[in-house]
Formats: structure tokens, C-alpha cells, sequence
């Protein structure tokens, strides 16, 4: 809708990207954003509008302001992955995806706010603090809190937003930009997606460039997109999918862009609901609402299975040995010669290095790091990384008999229960966290898989929920099909967020989609 | 659980520290929590590398196509001297745990 209002000359570029600009600085509370680049985006804002005013914008994303997780590189914009290892590095490139984008006229308006190096579920680790779920304050969820809450500071109620990618999820859910990129390793695109409220879609391995997003977990990262509705999200990806000579895991397969199709017939899908994602700790409002969904398919005539991916306990066992093994031989290369932080230490390359990493990573990541050295030592490599990688394959397999079955498209729920308060989550440390959380969006990364949330309902509290749609491989136009269907039947509500000025909403609220309807 | 010797090469090999009980801690735990992968039966699964194992990796030509950006590279480096980076004196092992200022050496 915003990008059509552009193209009728309805609101100018520069203006909305005003809009935008003013609207994170009223939401600054959020914590959403770490690096806001006010200068280049009203530039790139300034040379949208006047390709608009001569009739030749560059595309559906001219002058739509979207956000990219701190893990991407950007150009001459600071890129820290939240930690002080790279606080102050400024990219000398851009990463493809946010090259693309620019290519198509976005408006970049900053970097967002993550776990430090993207390594956590709750958007909670990095050195510039944690992200504020937009929905802790907003009317729904102030409405259903207790009443003894209110003699509190009314601050410490406040929710988290998921992670790893909680800012980019917070920045869409209050609306401060129309679209944002994240990254996926092990559900960071969807489990903040399901807590925000917003849509978070995970594409197929492979689909997506790489290159410039700072690796964690080479076999298994992908670039998230995280929109308002899903027509958005096939917008975004149709932008960037595709080939990238950079990136050799990069498919060379033709991807062709497409418009979600308007689906009035469920009948020709076969859903399957995987009984291992009733896991231990899936909150009874999450599992109601999944039945609820299980069985709006099956009255409108879908085919809706039960089917068995077994080792889907496993799946948090093996990413945890593989995503350390990785991690620690990704994090070799901050040893601050090159670029980042570099400690004053002199004596010799070894102990300046041992300095600098020691100032530069926190806690999580240090201990992702040895951890995953342990796993890779001469004795235990055959134990554990191998093993593991034995399982991956298991895992993967799983979900090739079931898709081989004749199931289109599975519906599971994407977190255990809609977001805690932070004071609670950060009771427990990160690994148990992240253990806990990534249970339901996990095997998808194992098996390279598309998935996607789409926000379903409102609990209790007045916080979201979301389920999750896997898709085969490649079939991401099948899985956002079906998962329009469901956005249009569950009509999710829009977030009416107090604290911001009330013209402001008005704008926003009814421009809730980026693309044309 | 873990043998101080063990500790102190992962310290070596890592090139970061436990810093605290929490850390060494940290490792047991996450030992633990991977030993239950040997529940699973693997016997005559080979191992995964990639999803996209059933595809070539492809090659391309061996042409030049970017490059000649040395000094924006430079940039970002704190200690340079024209175009090296300049690194510590090296081939000097890090000193031994009883003379390293480490958490270890008090375990």
C-alpha cells in the first residue's frame, strides 16, 4: 500500500522517511535500533522521490524505509553484531542483500539491536543492552496486566521481544520501517517474529546470498525477512533471492520472483502436524491455538495429517555441537589486526590476541567458543562432531519422508508460549534459554528448509502468538500461499502502541503493508 | 569433570578465557547436555555436511573481478606501517599456566 501511495504521489518519499525517523526516536525506549543513519537515509529518501516525481521508480521497494540487523555489513554505516569486538567498525562494502535492496531504492534507516553475534534467544546479550517487546506497551497487553503491577514501576513489566533478531522484529512491530532483515540460524527470524507480532520468513538454504552477513553457523545461517503481512515478505524475497557469484552455497538455479497468489481453495493442501512439536513446556494456549488452526484447514476442506518427525528431540543436542564447532572456528578471525577491537597488550601475536578476545566477546560467546573447540579436539571429534553430523542427516531425512508422503506444507507452533518478561528470562543463562526456545524452529535449519510465522492470536496476556509453516525446499511460493490463506482467516490485530503521538498511528495503521494490495 | 590440562589447552587453542567458575561450569554443562547425541543409533549414517550436498559446487572462470581496495581494507586496522598490518612479535608461545594470568591456575 505505502509503495502505491508513493507511486500516486500520495505521501513523498522524504516525508515518510521523516515519518519513520521521528517515529524511532519516540520509540527509542525500544532499544530497537543501534545504529540510526539519519543523513544517508533522507539522501536516499531525497533521490527516491525524484525518480518518482519523473515517473521511473526503481521498483515496488523505491522509498520504502526498511531495517537491517547489526550483523550485515554496510557500507560507511558502523556494523557491530551488538558486541565490543566491532564497535566502531565501519564496513568498507555492503552485503549483498542490502546492496539489492539499495539497488531497488530502499531507504535504509539504521542497523538493529541483536544478541551479541546473534548468539541467543531473547535479543537480551548484546553490549548495547535488550530489545523491548513494542507490545509491552501496548493498550492490549496494559489492558490484561494484574492489577498489582501497577503499584511496580510500571517499567519492569516490560516483555522481551525473541531473539536473536529482536530488533529488526521490534522495529516492524512498532512500526518504525516496513520491512527488516534479520538472520536465521536456529529460529532467530521466527522466534522474534511469534513474540512481535510480525510475519518472519525463513528462506530455503541456498536461496539467499551470504555474503557480507557475518558468519555464524556456515552450513545453517540464512538471511530472515521480517514484514507486516506475507505479501510483503514474497516482495522482500523477491528482491533478493537468487544467485550470487559471492557466495558459492548460493544456488545457480533460476529463481523467479512472484506475487503470492489469493488462494480461495484449501482443499488441494495436505497439512501435516508433526506430533513431536507437542514439546514439553508448549504452553496450553499455544497448543489450543495450533488445534484451532489444525482444524480451520480441516474445515475448509484441506487434508490435515498427523504425521512423525522422530528425531526431532535431537535436533538442540546436534545444534548445539555444530553451531559450537562452527562458532569457534568463525570467531578465529577477530584477533583485532585486521579490523575491530585490538588490545594494548604487546608481548607477542599469541597473548595480544588472547587480550584482545578476552576484552572483546562476552560470556555467550566465549563459551560457545570453547565449547566448541572441546568438541572438536582429536579425542572427541569422531564423538561428538561427527556424531552430530550423523544426526543432522537423520534429522534432515525426517522431514524428506514426510514431504516425500505426499504433506504439502507443516503446521507446528513456533515458540513454547508468547513472550516472558524479562525480569524472568533472565533468570536462566543463554544456552538453557536458547535450548529451551529453539526446540520448535531448530530441525528446520538442520534440514535447510523454508519456514515461516504468521501471527495468529492474541494470549492472555495480550501478547502474541504465532505458528509456523514449513514449506519444501525451494516451494517457498506453495508456503507463502498457504500461509496468506491462514494471515486472511486469522486477522491478527494490529498493535495500538500508547506512548507514540496519535497522528503518527493514524498514518501507519493504515498503511499496513509495504506492497500494493 | 573436565582435567585442568584439558582446560588449559582449550585456553591455549581458543585463545580466550574462562575468566570464572561460571565459565568451566559452562563447558560442563554444555559436555553433558551433547552426551545424550549418544542415544541416538547412528550405525551406517553417513555424516552431513551440507544440505545442498546433492548439488556440484560450481566453478567459475579465473578471472579478475575486483580487488584494488587496499586502502579501504587498511582502514579499519589499528596498528599499519604503510600497507602491512602490523601484528606483535610472534613465534612466542603463550607463557605456560603457571606463569599465565589465568582463573585456571588457581584449580
Amino acid at each position: 500500500q505505502v509503495s502505491a501511495a508513493l507511486r500516486a504521489g500520495r505521501v513523498s518519499a522524504t516525508e515518510l522517511c521523516q515519518r519513520c525517523l521521528s517515529r524511532i526516536k519516540s520509540t527509542g525506549f525500544l532499544n530497537a535500533y543501534i545504529s540510526v543513519a539519519e543523513q544517508a537515509a533522507l539522501r536516499q529518501a531525497e533521490e527516491s522521490e525524484k525518480r518518482h516525481s519523473r515517473g521511473q521508480p526503481l521498483g515496488v521497494l523505491d522509498g520504502v524505509p526498511v531495517a537491517v540487523k547489526d550483523n550485515f555489513n554496510t557500507a560507511g554505516i558502523e556494523t557491530t553484531c551488538a558486541s565490543n569486538m566491532l564497535k566502531g567498525y565501519v564496513s568498507p562494502y555492503n552485503a549483498t542483500v542490502v546492496q539489492k535492496l539499495l539497488d531497488q531504492g530502499a531507504v535504509l534507516l539504521g542497523k538493529t539491536n541483536l544478541d551479541e553475534f546473534a548468539m541467543g534467544s531473547g535479543s537480551t546479550d548484546g553490549v548495547f543492552g535488550p530489545v523491548r517487546n513494542p507490545w509491552s506497551y501496548s493498550r492490549q497487553y496494559k489492558e490484561k496486566s494484574t492489577p498489582n503491577s501497577h503499584s511496580e514501576d510500571k517499567d519492569s513489566n516490560w516483555v522481551i521481544t525473541g531473539g536473536s533478531s529482536g530488533g529488526s522484529a521490534a522495529a516492524v512491530s512498532s512500526l518504525t520501517c516496513f520491512a527488516a532483515l534479520g538472520s536465521d540460524t536456529g529460529g532467530s527470524t521466527r522466534n522474534p517474529a511469534a513474540h512481535c507480532g510480525v510475519v518472519g520468513l525463513k528462506p530455503t538454504y541456498g536461496l539467499i546470498s551470504r555474503h557480507g552477513l557475518i558468519p555464524l553457523v556456515n552450513s545453517m545461517d540464512v538471511p530472515g525477512i521480517l514484514t507486516r503481512c506475507v505479501d510483503d515478505a514474497a516482495v522482500v524475497l523477491g528482491s533478493l533471492a537468487g544467485h550470487d557469484p559471492r557466495d558459492s552455497t548460493t544456488v545457480q538455479d533460476n529463481f523467479k520472483p512472484f506475487e503470492v497468489p489469493d488462494l480461495a481453495d484449501v482443499s488441494k493442501f495436505t497439512i501435516g502436524i508433526p506430533k513431536e512439536y507437542h514439546a514439553p513446556g508448549l504452553s496450553g494456549e499455544t497448543l489450543a491455538l495450533w488445534a484451532k488452526a489444525a482444524d480451520l484447514f480441516k474445515s475448509a476442506g484441506a487434508k490435515v495429517v498427523e504425521v512423525s518427525l522422530p528425531h526431532t528431540r535431537y535436533s538442540i543436542v546436534c545444534y548445539h555441537v555444530l553451531c559450537t564447532a562452527e562458532v569457534a572456528s568463525n570467531m578465529a578471525r577477530f584477533d583485532g589486526l585486521e579490523y575491530g577491537h585490538r588490545s594494548d597488550v604487546e608481548e607477542s601475536t599469541e597473548s595480544m590476541y588472547a587480550a584482545t578476545r578476552r576484552e572483546g566477546f562476552n560470556d555467550v560467546v566465549r563459551g560457545r567458543i570453547l565449547s566448541g573447540n572441546y568438541f572438536l579436539l582429536k579425542q572427541n571429534y569422531e564423538k561428538y562432531f561427527v556424531k552430530a553430523q550423523k544426526v543432522r542427516r537423520l534429522i534432515a531425512d525426517d522431514f524428506v519422508k514426510v514431504f516425500g508422503s505426499g504433506v504439502d506444507v507443516l503446521l507446528t507452533p513456533t515458540t513454547l508460549s508468547d513472550a516472558a518478561p524479562y525480569r524472568e528470562f533472565i533468570r536462566a543463562d543463554n544456552r538453557t534459554r536458547s535450548a529451551q526456545d529453539d526446540i520448535l524452529t531448530q530441525a528446520v535449519n538442520m534440514a535447510g528448509l523454508p519456514a515461516i510465522n504468521v501471527p495468529t492470536a492474541l494470549s492472555e496476556r495480550g501478547l502474541p502468538i504465532g505458528l509456523q509453516f514449513i514449506g519444501r525446499s525451494f516451494q517457498e511460493r506453495q508456503l507463502l500461499t498457504v500461509a496468506k490463506w491462514f494471515e486472511k482467516q486469522v486477522q491478527f490485530p494490529v498493535i495500538e502502541l500508547e506512548e507514540v503521538k496519535q497522528h503518527d498511528q493514524g498514518v501507519f495503521k493504515h498503511q499496513k503493508s509495504a506492497a500494493s494490495s | 569433570k573436565v582435567a585442568v590440562e584439558v582446560l588449559d589447552h582449550l585456553e591455549r587453542l581458543a585463545l580466550v578465557d574462562f575468566r570464572d567458575t561460571e565459565g568451566i561450569e559452562r563447558l560442563q554443562n554444555a559436555i553433558q547436555f551433547a552426551d545424550q547425541l549418544h542415544e541416538v543409533n547412528t550405525d551406517g549414517v553417513e555424516p552431513m555436511d551440507s544440505v545442498l550436498e546433492d548439488r556440484c559446487l560450481y566453478l567459475r572462470e579465473d578471472d579478475v573481478t575486483e580487488g584494488n581496495c587496499t586502502k579501504e581494507l587498511l582502514q579499519n586496522a589499528r596498528e599499519k606501517v604503510e600497507e602491512y598490518f602490523v601484528a606483535p612479535p610472534g613465534n612466542i608461545p603463550l607463557p605456560k599456566l603457571e606463569e599465565r594470568d589465568t582463573f585456571l591456575q588457581g584449580s
